[in-house]
């Protein structure tokens, strides 16, 4: 037991086996923005669509699965970040800078993970307020409530809300940004999953490439296409 | 051809450096870029000057002695080429060149463009070594060993160890020395029996002699005098990860 301790100590402490964990937690969330994304994209398809979801999603596992989601989520979510700080530290740390700087192929996504994350973090706090939290806006209030097709009781019009949320420009120019620097942390990240993994070769490391930029990019373009709508073409109002 | 070279200069491992300019005249175009220092230091020499000191040896480009970071690239433009093999007609007359030592924490400067790499023979003496009966020499091919296997080992043997990848990487990481040195003896049996302790202890070495950590950028492959891949560091990853399970379960 002592010997067990001890080996999964080091591996914390370690260069790899932080960047093992930063992948792993990288993957988790790799695999929640298509999710997250699809439930979205609902908005095209109506009110009612939209509305059904969010009430299939709060009541999925009678309540309970969107909180192990949340947990879930949340941990990897700080992991993630706690991981990645500590490491950048640790390579400020370890540089000393040159009089002639110069890069030969490392890619300006790679060079800007950090300042990428602390935006999404940024981001992510202000998304949470603004459409969970529901801080300082009246999506709780009875104006927000509407009536589905199915069910006796009013449910929360998440449609509604979505519409509103992103009419507000600030909100939809930050998300833009957000959403823009996400797709750019996505590239390097995916890539970087399978090396750090241990399973890219000579033989896939274009491909696993190339598999980034192409998973950035539709995340981007679904993510962006709603406050598009909404924002520039004034979709739902 | 006659250059400007920009050249960093310091007294010792406590002095702070500074880059300091110097013009080198009439310098023959087939001169190596060592051999276009040695004009320089010897016109230093013959002014009363103290000579920019540099590492050097075999300038053959097999012992991984030579360093030097030319326009902020470790042994300078030319691609799998190490300093002593960089010849000047790679340059252009009249251009200023940016000299500095293989800049990273884990490699103090020693005087002027030498660096202490002493930290990588320290990783070696953690696990880069096999423990094997030297006595007489052992038939050829009494160890089957796979094509394959054999050409991976080979390809990863070929780094001379000259720290080019720490200077280039954006981390100063010594990831694509330390999983170079690691595979050659991972990918064959006579490897096999330590390979748990070997990956374990060189990373632990690695890590507590103050490199940083790869992100995944590859610098050091586009720098590596001997175009190491970075497979190396994907097997050494995934090396670590199973060495960790073995150690912890087993």
């Amino acid at each position: 037991m002592k010997s067990f301790t001890r080996t999964i100590g080091s591996f914390w402490n370690s260069s790899i086996g932080k960047k093992i964990l930063v992948a792993l937690t990288g993957i988790a969330l790799l695999l929640f923005l298509p999710a997250h994304l699809a439930g979205n994209l609902l908005v095209f398809a109506g009110p009612d669509a939209l509305n059904e979801y969010g009430v299939w999603l709060h009541e999925l596992g009678h309540g309970t699965a969107i909180w192990f989601a949340r947990l879930g989520l949340l941990s990897a979510f700080i992991i993630h970040l706690i991981l990645t700080v500590q490491l950048t530290a640790a390579n400020r740390a370890a540089r000393t800078d040159y009089a002639y700087p110069s890069t030969v192929q490392a890619s300006r996504s790679s060079r800007s993970m950090m300042w990428s994350g602390l935006t999404i973090l940024a981001f992510i706090i202000y998304h949470l307020l603004h459409f969970t939290l529901r801080v300082g806006n009246d999506y709780d209030g009875e104006s927000y409530q509407t009536t589905l097709p199915g069910h006796q009781e009013k449910v929360h019009n998440v449609y509604k809300m979505m519409i509103d949320g992103f009419s507000w420009t600030p909100a939809s120019i930050f998300y833009l940004i957000a959403v823009t620097l996400l797709c750019s942390h996505l590239s390097h990240g995916f890539a970087s999953v399978f090396q750090t993994l241990g399973v890219r070769s000579s033989k896939t490391s274009a491909l696993s490439g190339k598999l980034g930029w192409a998973y950035a990019i539709i995340i981007w373009l679904g993510f962006v296409s709603i406050p598009i709508a909404i924002w520039i073409f004034g979709y739902g109002s | 051809m006659n250059l400007t070279l920009k050249v960093w200069r310091q007294e010792n491992r406590k002095a702070s450096g500074r880059m300091e300019t110097y013009h080198a005249k009439d310098i023959p175009q087939e001169a190596s870029f060592l051999e276009m220092l040695d004009i320089v230091n010897e016109r230093i020499i013959s002014d009363g000057g103290d000579p920019i000191h540099f590492d050097h040896d075999c300038r053959e480009g097999i012992c991984g002695m030579c360093s030097l970071t030319i326009n902020g690239i470790p042994h300078g433009p030319k691609r799998a080429t190490t300093t002593c093999q960089l010849h000047m007609r790679h340059f252009q007359d009249g251009e200023t060149i940016w000299i500095e030592p293989f800049h990273a924490k884990a490699f103090p400067v020693l005087k002027d463009l030498i660096v202490d790499r002493t930290a990588f023979d320290r990783v070696i003496e953690a696990g880069g070594f096999i423990s094997v009966r030297a006595g007489s020499a052992v038939d050829a091919n009494a160890i089957p060993i796979p094509k394959q296997d054999a050409d991976l080992a080979f390809e990863a043997a070929a780094c001379i160890g000259c720290g080019a990848c720490v200077a280039a990487c954006k981390n100063a990481s010594a990831m694509l020395f330390v999983s170079a040195k690691a595979s050659h003896l991972n990918h064959l049996p006579q490897g096999e029996p330590e390979k748990t302790r070997r990956v374990l202890s060189m990373v632990a070495r690695m890590d507590s002699e103050g490199f940083g950590n790869c992100t995944n950028q590859y610098e050091c492959v586009a720098v590596c005098p001997k175009s190491i891949p970075a497979d190396n560091i994907a097997k050494l990853n995934r090396d670590y990860a199973l060495a960790t399970m073995k150690e912890a379960l087993l």
